[in-house]
């Protein structure tokens, strides 16, 4: 049941609220809506093994219904020791991300970061939020203490976990994980997790693309971009193209526009 | 303890139909948790489910959180919140107890969490129970619900599911019970809150915390306390009966 409790936690009176509340109503009166914050749709899942721990994550970020990029990183680097997952929204789980500076920073003084101070920094910055900054993550990574695996929620909330999943393609993944994981020294695991990101590009609209994976062990980390590509794009069927000709031409008018190059600049789209 | 979130973030999160609700929800504990003073210590319990919606995001959840060596706390209410107090709860904790040259007061570390409770009562949504041992009064526990109410109970439940066991904590509950008869007592009162209440579930974590230390166990679903209505269909095709269709 969903019950609220009055006067608790109820954050809609704060300015920027309001003021949000406000401007959509404007838009809409005139027939606009205001552009939604671009999600990464997403799936992402990590995993602990017998000598590290694996992350690995879709590549597609969506704007609503449209992808917006076909080829976006996911797999954030915090330590040399230490990579990050993100889901939620792209902007804040790349800023949640670029604490890596501090973390380099910490370990001038105390050398290589164990895991769970990296955790609790994330998870200090996320409820200093409240929830405001959309993104949820999977940290992992391999520190003097062993190869360990967290996630760490929007509002603040971590979980330590032998494998995890995240996104909006969560329960595609973990369903896989959950029907076939056995105990870390298996060498089934990395299949594992690649048929469960698999499953979240297959069934979910929000994932899709090429999969990178990040093998994280004692001897070092492996970041495999665009490792797998289980959706290849589809070949035409059929040709679409017209014979010159096909259309008569009735009349041709030609007026030359008096026009002078100001400026060139080039830039490369990706078409991959 | 309502199972499921009061908090909204309007515009931001309600984004799009595409994403499911375990994207945008808070996560909660939804819970039962519960503890009970026998003399010379505490048993304290908790189920293992935390949810986000309706999707559960961790099966295995400890909520029996150590603040001190021999003081724990029961959460319930959001992951974040209470993770949240936890830790600074401990940290002023143990702050005072390198003050004190002693170990600290279960008075003490629950009227921390009080404070932090009743100041940010607004902001938060926890339920904590504090129960430990301490050489001046021995076992005890100590409740603070939503809102920073602090009180001393001698048995205490909370959590979601803890409305489905008021009756039989009422009834089953004895002053002076041992320390096995207060281990029986608390899984079997989780045990019949998570089989009612869908926010709680999993398996059943257990510590009994006294002067010699904290002994914790863990209890799998399939080693459960079986009860007369639980397992019905597993029985009826056991015995070769006919199963009447559920509504």
């Amino acid at each position: 049941s969903n019950t609220e409790i009055h006067g608790c936690g109820n954050q809609e009176n704060t300015f920027p609220c309001r003021r949000n509340a406000v401007l959509e109503g404007k838009l809409s009166e005139l027939g606009y809506s205001s552009p939604k914050a671009r999600k990464t749709g997403t799936t992402i899942a990590g995993i602990v093994f017998k000598d590290g721990v694996i992350l690995r994550a879709d590549t597609r970020a969506t704007d609503d219904m449209v992808v917006a990029d076909k080829n976006c990183m996911k797999i954030h680097y915090i330590a040399p020791n230490i990579y990050c997952c993100g889901a939620g929204v792209a902007a804040d789980a790349e800023v949640t991300t670029q604490m890596s500076s501090n973390v380099e920073l910490h370990s001038l003084s105390r050398g290589c970061p164990p895991l769970v101070t990296v955790t609790r920094q994330l998870k200090r910055m996320l409820f200093r939020y409240q929830g405001h900054i959309g993104s949820s993550l999977i940290v992992g990574g391999v520190d003097v203490t062993g190869a360990h695996l967290y996630s760490v929620y929007l509002h603040g909330s971590y979980d330590k976990l032998p494998f995890l999943t995240m996104g909006s393609g969560a329960g595609a993944a973990i369903s896989i994980f959950e029907d076939r994981y056995r105990q870390p020294g298996s060498e089934m695991l990395k299949k594992l997790v690649r048929d469960a990101i698999a499953a979240g590009i297959f069934c979910d609209l929000g994932s899709g693309s090429n999969v990178d994976l990040c093998v994280i062990t004692q001897a070092g980390v492996q970041y495999l971009r665009g490792y797998d590509q289980p959706a290849q794009k589809g070949k035409k069927e059929g040709q679409y193209k017209y014979k010159p000709g096909t259309t008569a031409v009735l009349t041709k008018t030609v007026t030359p526009l008096p026009l002078d190059i100001v400026d060139e600049s080039i830039q490369l789209m990706d078409t991959q | 303890m309502a199972a499921a979130t009061a908090m909204r973030f309007g515009q931001l999160s309600s984004g799009s139909d595409m994403a499911p609700d375990w994207t945008t929800k808070e996560v909660s504990t939804g819970t039962t948790i519960m503890a009970v003073e026998y003399d010379g210590g505490v048993v304290i319990g908790a189920d293992s489910r935390t949810t986000t919606g309706a999707y559960i995001a961790n099966r295995v959840t400890d909520k029996l959180t150590p603040i001190h060596d021999r003081i724990f706390c029961c959460r319930s209410g959001s992951a974040a919140d209470t993770q949240a107090i936890a830790d600074v709860v401990t940290y002023q904790l143990g702050f005072h107890s390198i003050e004190l040259d002693e170990a600290p007061l279960v008075q003490t570390a629950a009227n921390l969490f009080k404070a932090s409770c009743y100041r940010y009562r607004e902001e938060l949504m926890a339920g904590i129970i504090v129960a430990g041992w301490d050489k001046r009064r021995g076992g005890q526990v100590y409740t603070v619900p939503v809102g920073g109410m602090l009180v001393r109970q001698p048995v205490s439940v909370g959590g979601s599911g803890s409305t489905y066991i008021y009756g039989y904590m009422d009834s089953n509950y004895k002053p002076n019970m041992t320390k096995d008869q207060c281990l029986r007592l608390v899984s079997g009162a989780l045990s019949l809150a998570m089989e009612r209440d869908g926010s709680s579930g999993g398996v059943v974590r257990l510590a009994a915390i006294s002067e010699t230390g904290v002994d914790r166990q863990v209890i799998l679903g399939n080693q459960l306390p079986k009860w007369s209505t639980t397992g019905y269909i597993p029985y009826c095709l056991s015995k070769g009966l006919e199963i009447y269709p559920t509504v």
